[in-house]
């Protein structure tokens, strides 16, 4: 299966903007150049906001007339560095920059049930894919999680569409979700059902520990991860190769594979994105902390930290100055 | 002869209205295939949990299995790491082992094992196929999953309906898929390639009645006041024991997209109505056939033969699995032989006859589907050599 990484840039029009829910705003964009939005798809946006531009990644609900017309959600978000503000300010006719739709969440075939949960405007991401499994005739069950009826977006929507299939959580009525009964339902059926999650990170992480408690495959507990982002913020480090009595300085912008490419030092690698592993070089001595950021290497082996990744693994200094890492490579 | 073209109904396209297939005149040699489809992948007993199966279906190779909940899986089949064939590997409970490396997949296609490491790559995946099971086949989807709607399987009731009985087995022939449709939906070439068994001449001398409504076309041909062919007069006798004398014949072809073909057959005795609908005094079975493209000069013919009486002898269903078997036989040696001509003579053109006009609108329905996924109804001409 392909994951998008990449698509053109290209210009939207904004064709309808109003309000589903308090707070939040259903936006529907005719595309320069269509492409069909498969479930689980999101766009990149570009929007000007008092800090200059910023892309901001929003999902695909609907997908109309082949891509051509894709409807999008937005909560206006309190804490808002401006890219929902930007988003709530937009009318009819606006023109914007998006990329095509972009997949990193995509749904399966073949499993034997499919459990979607969205937390609040997490319902954005799972709406595509809940018809999907009702046209293939699939088992799925989705379950709507919110604080308040008044800030859940497509409610009555949902259930028109999948009836009794639709589970309703909501806070201020009493019937809050209870995550361990939830996904212990998931552990007595089949033992190939799939959790497909998108909400707030805090849901999120209760469904996770329980999954582990309960010893779920890991592999069926899908969510999007919008960039995996390191425990520390990036800076410049130096990596120190005795083998080559070599010492190159990597900047907070690139990685230790583009320091060493640049040095003219041959390594091998592939996915650049920490996931295979062909890249994996032995720590001999560290002078600070590595910050993994890889998924390759378990948490085990990171504790021990006696190799890393060196397309996307990093150091800092525990003082002020810079760290450095030495480093045996193959 | 009458023929009865009726306007063509609008196609139920939920695609972005691409230009309606402009009508060709002469037909394509080697037919393509649409993706977006439901095709016969195996036999429900081919596909176990001990075993995968290889079968190519429209063109994409597949690994086919059945996981510990019974479930039938169609996985891609090539591992996602170095893409050996899964099909060779081994079925360990939920999940495929690839028999080069040691990758596990799931039913979705994940893996859930990987070697010498202690973690799993989350890009690493192989497609899966949405699957269906009914009628006793195993349905498989290799277009756009999300267009997978088994509700657009074609009805196939015959096979797993209580009150019909009978079995049947898989060709695997060896011509481009569009030709096992001709040569359904036009039943005259039983004259001359069946003449031992079902093969008369009141065939080419019937009348038959062509129309077509949506995704399927109809051919409906009687013979009244005939003498039965040795085939149907042993039919006759199994039900009617010591029958003689004259019948009336039906042969009613359904089309359904995109490959299956049903025929409503039988005789009973002549002028007791069964052209008006009283068959009580015949015999009636249904030839069902549903045929897989595998490559453009290759596919899987699925056939069976059912009937409505006699249900409970094993014999009548062994004898006529027999019987079909050696008139299907003839098919395929004639289908095989086409093939080989028409690679042969890359410069000659098909042309048509009036009797073709069941599976000409055949091609115009699958003519339209393939514009709706934007692709060419005429696979590219080969070589001689091809």
């Amino acid at each position: 299966m392909v994951v998008q990484a990449q698509s053109r840039r290209q210009q939207a029009r904004v064709v309808e903007a109003g309000d589903v829910a308090d707070g939040i705003r259903r936006i529907v964009l005719e595309l320069e150049h269509p492409e069909h939005a498969a479930p689980g798809t999101h766009l990149d946006i570009e929007l000007s906001t008092r800090d200059g531009r910023i892309t901001r990644s929003y999902s695909v609900v609907r997908s109309d007339s082949g891509g051509r017309l894709l409807t999008l959600s937005v909560r206006l978000s309190p804490t808002s560095r401006g890219g929902s503000k930007a988003m709530h300010a937009l009318a009819v006719g606006d023109e914007l920059t998006v990329t095509g739709p972009l997949q990193n969440f995509p749904l399966a075939v073949g499993a034997g049930r499919y459990v979607l949960v969205a937390g609040g405007i997490g319902v954005t991401a799972l709406v595509a894919m809940a018809t999907a499994l009702r046209r293939r005739g699939a088992d799925y069950e989705l379950v709507l999680v919110g604080r308040s009826r008044r800030y859940m977006a497509y409610v009555d929507e949902l259930r028109g569409e999948h009836g009794d299939r639709v589970r309703l959580h909501v806070d201020d009525e009493g019937t809050p979700l209870s995550v361990p009964d939830l996904v212990r339902d998931v552990a007595a059926g089949p033992s190939d059902t799939e959790l497909y999650m998108c909400g707030p990170i805090g849901l999120m992480d209760a469904i996770r520990a329980s999954w582990s408690e309960h010893a779920l495959p890991e592999s069926n507990l899908r969510f999007e991860t919008f960039g995996s982002s390191g425990r520390f913020d990036a800076e410049e480090f130096r990596v120190r190769l005795p083998q080559f009595e070599r010492e190159v300085a990597v900047a907070p912008d690139a990685s230790i594979l583009d320091a060493l490419d640049a040095a003219g030092i041959d390594t091998l690698s592939d996915c650049r994105k920490g996931e295979c592993g062909l890249c994996l070089a032995k720590v001999v001595e560290v002078d600070g902390t590595i910050d993994h950021r890889d998924v390759f290497l378990s948490e085990t082996q990171k504790q021990r930290c006696a190799s890393l990744c060196l397309c996307v693994s990093r150091a800092v200094a525990a003082d002020g100055d810079h760290a450095t890492v030495t480093l045996q490579l193959p | 002869m009458t023929l009865t073209p009726q306007p063509t109904a609008a196609a139920p396209t939920a695609a972005a209205e691409p230009a309606a297939a402009a009508p060709t005149t002469a037909a394509a040699k080697i037919f393509n295939h649409p993706r977006n489809a439901w095709y016969v992948a195996a036999w429900d007993h081919e596909v176990t949990g001990k075993q995968p199966l290889a079968r190519t279906v429209a063109g994409v190779p597949l690994a086919l299995w059945r996981n510990a909940e019974g479930r039938a899986v169609a996985l891609a089949d090539a591992c996602w790491h170095r893409l050996a064939p899964l099909s060779k590997g081994k079925i360990l409970g939920n999940e495929l082992q690839c028999p080069y490396h040691g990758l596990r997949y799931n039913a979705t296609g994940r893996c859930t094992a990987m070697p010498a490491q202690e973690t799993i790559n989350p890009s690493a995946i192989v497609p899966s196929y949405p699957v269906v099971e009914r009628y006793r086949y195993v349905w498989v989807w290799v277009g756009d999953p999300d267009l997978a709607d088994p509700m657009t399987l074609p009805d196939m009731h015959q096979m797993d309906d209580p009150s019909w009985a009978g079995d049947g087995e898989t060709i695997h022939a060896d011509c481009n898929y569009q030709l096992v449709l001709d040569n359904l939906m036009d039943l005259t070439h039983e004259e001359f390639v069946h003449s031992s068994s079902i093969g008369q001449d009141e065939l080419s001398e019937a009348e038959f009645d062509v129309t077509h409504e949506g995704d399927t076309v109809t051919v409906t041909r009687w013979m009244r006041e005939i003498d039965a062919p040795p085939f149907w007069l042993k039919n006759m006798r199994d039900k009617f024991p010591g029958f003689e004398g004259k019948v009336d014949r039906w042969q009613i072809i359904t089309f359904q997209a995109p490959g299956t073909i049903c025929i409503d057959v039988g005789v009973a005795k002549a002028g007791t109505g069964a052209p008006e609908g009283d068959r009580s005094q015949g015999v009636n079975g249904f030839v069902m056939n549903t045929i897989t493209p595998e490559t453009d000069r290759s596919c899987h013919y699925f056939w069976a033969f059912m009937r409505n009486y006699c249900l409970d002898s094993q014999t009548i269903t062994t004898q006529l699995r027999q019987a079909v078997h050696g008139v299907f036989g003839e098919d395929e040696d004639m289908l095989r032989a086409q093939q080989s001509a028409i690679d042969a003579n890359p410069e000659h053109e098909f042309y048509s006859l009036n009797i073709d006009a069941g599976g000409m609108w055949v091609r115009r329905i699958l003519e339209r589907m393939l514009a709706a996924e934007g692709r060419p109804s005429a696979v590219p001409a080969a070589g001689r050599d091809a």
